[in-house]
């Protein structure tokens, strides 16, 4: 069992410019060269029109939590020590039905958690938060903003009975 | 949909049988390899169906097992081999397996078939994310290193999801747990033979992934199951009643993510709705005609998952069908009679097949009056497959 937080591989040309991005604190998307559509995961190839060579544009780097999972024991070392945590799934505000999944993080945080998961719930919004965990590796994380009143439709947090 | 009677588009209908099951002691752990293990099983296999192992010419299992097909062949005195097939995805395999060893029987490639699963999982070392790497190349990179680590956690995150949308409860998704409980309180074989579950003990669980607690959780367990397939003609000749391979399919859909299946237009519509349509095309018999399901569990979530889309419910109605005993013997779809993954035996949904075969035989520990049909389901955050069978 490894002792670390497991890391991704970052020299993949599918997805070495997505971590290039979080290293500079960007969250860049990946776009067709040749019809335009964004994807993520990254793709070795359009699937809408087999072009395979793409751009990075960078997005606003905000989003709605679409849903979440707060792990408890058994984890691997790394992640036992961050307890708790919420880790869940971010749709984007600027790329509709386009998810990413990255774990919540108190604002400026070196480190995931932090964030009561009472405080948390579907649909709340959420703003990029790049974490270097290592020197050559960056996740791009997530802080709740701060709702205006009208921000979450009524009934959008998951509701607390539920889950008793 | 209306059943389709040509035979070229139904090439597998009733033209194979499981003839054969074979199962070695379940446990949390288990003395012999896992080699020895399923020896045990496909022996036992070939005996139930009392066929010689010098006739077995075709093989199938995951590309998971660890067993390889050529020790399996030169310690069980297998034949000369004429196809042998691996199918990935954990608990997506095992009805890809039996159904393309099947298909390899009815278009006359092969004439007897072998499918095994043999594990050994309850030492803590043998669970899948405890093998995760220092650093993550293939897709569970944009997850694992957030967190998101086990299987639990990603089907906890749609299981919130379901929730959400649904207004399901914890509660109502503890009547899969305590259903499958009582179940396997009625079966000698299984590992929680002797353990009660009742609401307050679900409630009272620890937490494994909120909201999923441990009792949505399958077994950590060891043990081998083995099928043997041969031609229904054969099958005739055979001492134990053939249990007819009706319909077979597999089934990814597109957009699919191992198990981080969030990627698609509505990730509640998994790979299980392809291999439903491609599934029901095939057969005579439709949702309303299956008497019996075994339907994967290695999280109570993927139960209700399944039950939606193969379309024994609608959208969004599983969890108050679980609620309301749908599930039970008395229900409306008696589900996981022999406990399952959850209170049975964890081997990967082998042993939900076996189940099926000796409901239709008419040996099951919580029989089901008259069973003649049986539809069977393997992994919904995976790329799956699913069977019915009937006699
Ligand atoms: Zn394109």
């Amino acid at each position: 069992m490894i002792e670390s937080i497991p890391l991704p591989t970052l020299d993949d040309p599918v997805d070495a410019p997505f971590w290039a991005g979080c290293r500079h604190g960007q969250l860049l998307i990946q776009h067709c060269a040749d019809c335009g559509r964004a994807h993520h995961p990254p793709r070795a190839m359009c699937p809408h029109c087999r072009a395979d060579a793409f751009v990075w544009r960078p997005a606003a780097g905000t989003g709605r939590l679409w849903s979440y999972a707060v792990p408890n024991p058994p984890l691997l070392p790394a992640f036992a020590a961050l307890l708790p945590y919420v880790v869940g799934v971010v749709e984007l505000d600027d790329h509709p039905g386009l998810r990413l999944v990255g774990a919540l993080a108190a604002p400026g945080a070196s480190a995931i958690g932090g964030v009561d998961p009472a405080q948390v719930g579907i649909g709340a919004p959420v703003a990029v938060h790049f974490i270097a965990v290592t020197d050559d590796t960056t996740l791009p994380c997530w802080t709740l903003s701060t709702p205006t009143p009208a921000a979450i439709p009524a009934g959008t947090p998951a509701s607390r009975e539920d889950l008793s | 949909m209306s059943a389709l009677k040509n035979p070229v588009e139904a090439p597998i209908r009733d033209r194979t049988a499981i003839v054969g099951i074979g199962q070695t002691a379940f446990a949390k752990q288990l003395a012999p390899t896992e080699l020895q293990l399923a020896c045990q099983a496909i022996r036992a296999a070939l005996d139930d169906a009392g066929i010689a192992a010098h006739e077995v010419d075709a093989l199938g299992c995951f590309t998971q097992e660890t067993t390889p097909e050529f020790e399996i062949a030169r310690n069980l005195g297998f034949g000369e081999l004429h196809f042998f097939s691996q199918v990935a995805h954990g608990g997506g395999a095992i009805c890809g397996a039996l159904g393309q060893v099947a298909l390899a029987i009815a278009s006359g490639l092969a004439r007897v078939g072998v499918v095994w699963r043999s594990r050994k999982r309850g030492d803590p070392s043998k669970r899948q994310w405890a093998g995760v790497q220092p650093r993550v190349g293939d897709h569970w990179k944009w997850s694992r290193p957030h967190g998101l680590l086990r299987p639990a956690d990603e089907v906890a995150v749609t299981m919130r999801r379901y929730m959400h949308e649904y207004g399901a409860t914890r509660d109502q998704l503890a009547a899969v747990a305590l259903t499958q409980r009582a179940y396997a309180n009625a079966n000698p074989l299984a590992l929680m033979r002797d353990k009660p579950l009742d609401l307050a003990g679900y409630r009272a669980a620890r937490m494994i992934s909120d909201p999923l607690c441990l009792f949505d959780n399958c077994l950590e367990s060891d043990g081998a199951i083995a099928f043997v397939i041969t031609s229904a003609e054969r099958a005739r000749d055979l001492r134990q009643t053939p249990v007819l391979i009706h319909a077979f399919s597999q089934g990814m859909s597109r957009e699919h993510q191992l198990m981080t299946d969030y990627h698609g237009a509505d990730p509640l519509v998994s790979s299980s709705a392809a291999t439903a349509a491609n599934l029901w095309r095939q057969s005579d018999i439709q949702p309303a005609d299956v008497q019996v399901a075994q339907i994967y569990d290695a999280f109570s979530p993927l139960v209700l998952f399944s039950l939606e889309n193969y379309g024994f419910c609608g959208r969004g109605e599983a969890a108050a069908f679980a609620a309301d005993g749908g599930l039970a013997a008395d229900g409306r779809l008696p589900t996981n009679t022999a406990g399952g993954s959850l209170s049975e035996v964890y081997l990967h949904g082998a042993n939900l097949v076996s189940e099926g075969v000796r409901q239709l035989r008419g040996t099951a520990s919580s029989q089901i009056d008259d069973a003649r049909t049986c539809f069977i389901s393997t992994c919904d955050s995976t790329p799956n497959g699913a069977l019915i069978l009937r006699r």
